[in-house]
């Protein structure tokens, strides 16, 4: 199996589905004849031309209502935000036209598109630019969000979230466009709501999606060496979340620490929590935990950035702490 | 330290208490669970322990003298400990809010309170368990009291559970326990756990071959115990019952008899009859419970309980309400004898949507019968008897039957389940109406 780089995953998933089906195209703030901010359009102005690879100015809810107006007469925009901080001005269009066309019009307009662009922090952007938003994309009804934390879950939800014929948030993370990983040569599509046990175990399970799964499996690596066999389950789309997953992996390990990029209040790890509680109360030997950045603006300075995200060793402190393990 | 005498939730509604008596003067020396005074509490007289040790350095209130939950009321503390600003914060006689909302919620027998050993906090009484070592306890017949919590603040974990269980078992191994990164430890906090071994009754003292024969369960039985023990836990079943008129029913037995043996009908085959024809009147009782929907039957499969020596089967009389008397009848006796010898096929005691279970030829009165899941109601025959009814300004005979419906609630709200039965009721009363 090749090994390829999330970018790279991502660049085949748009390429294969615009060749699959020409209403699907691509536009964006410098996504064609700069080639993508991160890239990830890589050779798609040449190969589709600029009919279908299109470069916007820089005006989010412009260009959001521009695809959502195409979606209305029947093409499958991809509109990319160059990070979804900047998603933020275009929100009006994503959850007030995007999430809600298919509902106020009883069902005569679908919206098969995609929002997509890196989401969360990277390194030192400051505050405005490093935050997660899954948790606001996933609270809207109407919405669908996917957070791909490996390149074969990039390629492979990337694809079902064009082929889908409702709003997909589709968030990717900018120190993630490097990361490398196996993809098979054939085509593959991963169904959206199903999330996978990237590393199994009887001790306890980290639920997490996104960046936080290199977290969460590095955490698992090195609990491993003291014995502590830990569960990874990415949830890789978080609306709609993958209950069953949740459940059978906390009833297996009577314990569960929740890893995420975001803020703590109202996250997806409170959504999780809430899962667990209905649907484990009975097998819980513990109180869930929760591993989540600072409740606070992200910090510039590179030492408390660092300190405010979380990370390895906080996973690790949760995790001993769910199997009653002094640290 | 300084600890702080509290009035203590001595009991889960208690407001207020009445000291009545202390049993520490101020300067005695006291240690942690030393009973310091009795307390009466809206419901009896309790103790009031010490939560600390040292020296009862005050008494902010006097024998018999009443004070809210939450209030401070002594002060223990080293013999020269400067305790000045624990009394200046006592204050008057409203407690701090802050105190008082930390004493309400709690609610500490006294038992335990007398025996809670390291437990500083007010509400160390409390058994505190997780919600998963909870269950283990209750499955393997563990007494919580009886097993010392390893986790935080005393919680008994799943490992205290096990160690527990292990630690009672007569066997000198000690019992395979599921593998856990803290199995070491559990093994390591076995000999902290009490050695009491939980409160299982004893085989009787005198046992003399022949009392008794151990007997192992066929299948039969092991389905009937799993399928029953499923119905009666969580099913959330209520009853019915109707006195039914069956003097007609008795006519026409009769009637049809004196036409000849091939006409011969029982109680039992008008009374199928009359259940599987309400039943497709009200298909809101022929329904199953499937756990996320309920599914209700166009057509009418009556489960028709038999008793066989190795125990209850439930062979089906597959659309019931559109067969006449005579088949009916025929098919209940040739099924009946077939789950005698034990020849039913699968299909032939499978897929019923409602049941019914005669004890009648018992001379049963009336009884309850439990619910074959996922049907959603069955009903209970008892014996047909001569009874005075009152009718027409005169006592005079009638053939009585009792019947009971046993509803999943679920399914079968209490009017729903009664309207059924009073169509069973009226078409045996006026058997005719079966034929329309």
């Amino acid at each position: 199996m090749a090994i390829i780089t999330y970018r790279e995953a991502l660049n085949q998933a748009l390429r294969e589905e615009m060749l699959r089906d020409d209403r699907v195209f691509l536009m964006g703030e410098e996504v064609a004849v700069y080639q993508g901010a991160y890239k990830v359009s890589k050779g798609l102005l040449q190969e589709f031309g600029e009919m279908r690879v299109v470069d916007t100015p820089i005006t989010e809810l412009g260009f959001a209502g521009v695809g959502v107006g195409a979606a209305m007469v029947g093409l499958r925009p991809i509109i990319e935000f160059m990070t979804w901080n900047f998603a933020l001005l275009a929100l009006d269009q994503v959850v007030n036209a995007a999430a809600k066309m298919l509902y106020m019009t009883n069902g005569q307009f679908p919206m098969p598109m995609v929002f997509r662009g890196p989401n969360g922090a990277a390194l030192q952007l400051g505050a405005q630019h490093s935050q997660a938003w899954e948790s606001w994309l996933a609270h809207i009804p109407g919405l669908k969000v996917v957070t791909p934390g490996t390149p074969y879950d990039a390629k492979g939800l990337l694809k079902a979230a064009i082929r889908d014929d409702n709003p997909v948030c589709f968030l990717e993370g900018e120190m993630l466009y490097n990361t490398k990983g196996e993809v098979p040569e054939e085509e593959y599509v991963i169904p959206l709501g199903k999330a996978e046990v990237k590393r199994e175990g009887d001790h306890v399970s980290l639920i997490t999606h996104g960046k936080m799964v290199l977290v969460a499996l590095q955490a698992a690596d090195q609990l491993a060496k003291e014995g502590i066999r830990c569960e990874v389950v990415d949830l890789r789309t978080i609306r709609p979340m993958d209950v069953d997953a949740i459940t059978a992996s906390v009833r297996k390990t009577n314990r569960a620490v929740v890893v995420e990029e975001g803020w703590e209040v109202c996250g997806v790890g409170a959504q999780v929590v809430d899962y667990v509680q209905r649907h484990c109360f009975d097998y819980l030997d513990a109180p869930v935990l929760r591993v989540h950045q600072a409740d606070a603006p992200m910090p510039y300075a590179k030492n408390i950035e660092k300190a405010a995200k979380p990370d390895v060793p906080k996973t690790i402190a949760a995790v001993k702490q769910v199997l009653y393990i002094d640290a | 330290m300084a600890t702080k005498v509290m009035m203590e939730a001595l009991s889960p509604t208690m407001e207020e208490g009445r000291l009545a008596k202390w049993f520490k003067a101020e300067g005695d020396t006291v240690s942690n669970g030393d009973v310091l005074a009795e307390v009466e509490t809206d419901k009896a007289i309790m103790e009031l322990v010490a939560r600390g040790d040292g020296v009862l350095r005050k008494r902010l209130i006097g024998d018999d003298s009443t004070a809210p939950v939450g209030q401070l009321i002594g002060i223990i503390a080293g013999a020269d400990e400067d305790i000045s600003a624990m009394l200046a914060g006592a204050g008057g006689d409203t407690p701090a809010p802050a105190a008082k909302a930390s004493a309400a919620p709690t609610a500490p027998a006294p038992a335990a309170a007398s025996s809670a050993t390291n437990e500083g906090g007010d509400d160390g009484a409390r058994i505190k368990a997780s919600p998963l070592a909870r269950r283990i306890a209750s499955e393997q017949g563990v007494s919580l009291a009886d097993v010392q919590g390893t986790g935080p603040s005393g919680r008994v974990i799943r490992r205290d559970i096990e160690a527990a269980s292990a630690a009672s078992a007569s066997a000198p191994v000690a019992r395979a326990t599921p593998a856990s990164a803290p199995a070491a430890r559990a093994a390591a906090a076995a000999p902290r756990a009490s050695a009491k071994p939980p409160a299982i009754p004893l085989e009787p003292a005198m046992q003399i071959d022949g009392d008794a024969r151990d007997v192992a369960l066929t299948q039969r039985r092991k389905t009937i115990a799993r399928r029953l023990g499923e119905s009666i836990g969580p099913i959330p079943t209520f009853y019915l019952t109707s006195e039914i008129d069956m003097t007609s029913v008795g006519e026409l037995r009769t009637q049809m008899a004196s036409a000849g043996d091939a006409f011969k009908v029982s109680v039992n085959d008008i009374v199928m009859k009359a259940v599987a024809v309400a039943l497709a009147k009200h298909p809101e009782c022929n329904a199953h419970w499937l756990g996320d929907t309920i599914r209700y039957h166009a057509r009418v499969h009556l489960g028709m309980a038999v008793a066989t020596d190795d125990g209850l089967i439930v062979p089906v009389i597959r659309d019931a309400d559109r067969k006449g008397l005579g088949e009916i009848g025929r098919e209940a006796r040739e099924l009946a004898g077939r789950a005698r010898e034990r020849q039913l096929k699968p299909e032939e005691y499978t897929g019923s949507t409602f049941s019914v279970s005669n004890l009648g030829m018992f001379g049963i009165d009336q009884f309850t019968a439990i619910i074959n899941p996922p049907e959603a109601g069955i009903l209970a025959i008892g014996s047909s008897e001569t009874k005075p009814a009152w009718i027409g300004g005169a006592f005079v005979p009638r053939q009585r039957m009792r019947v009971t419906m046993s509803c999943d609630h679920r399914v079968i709200d209490g009017a729903v389940g009664a309207r059924f039965l009073q169509t069973v009721r009226h078409l045996l009363e006026s058997p005719f109406l079966m034929l329309y």
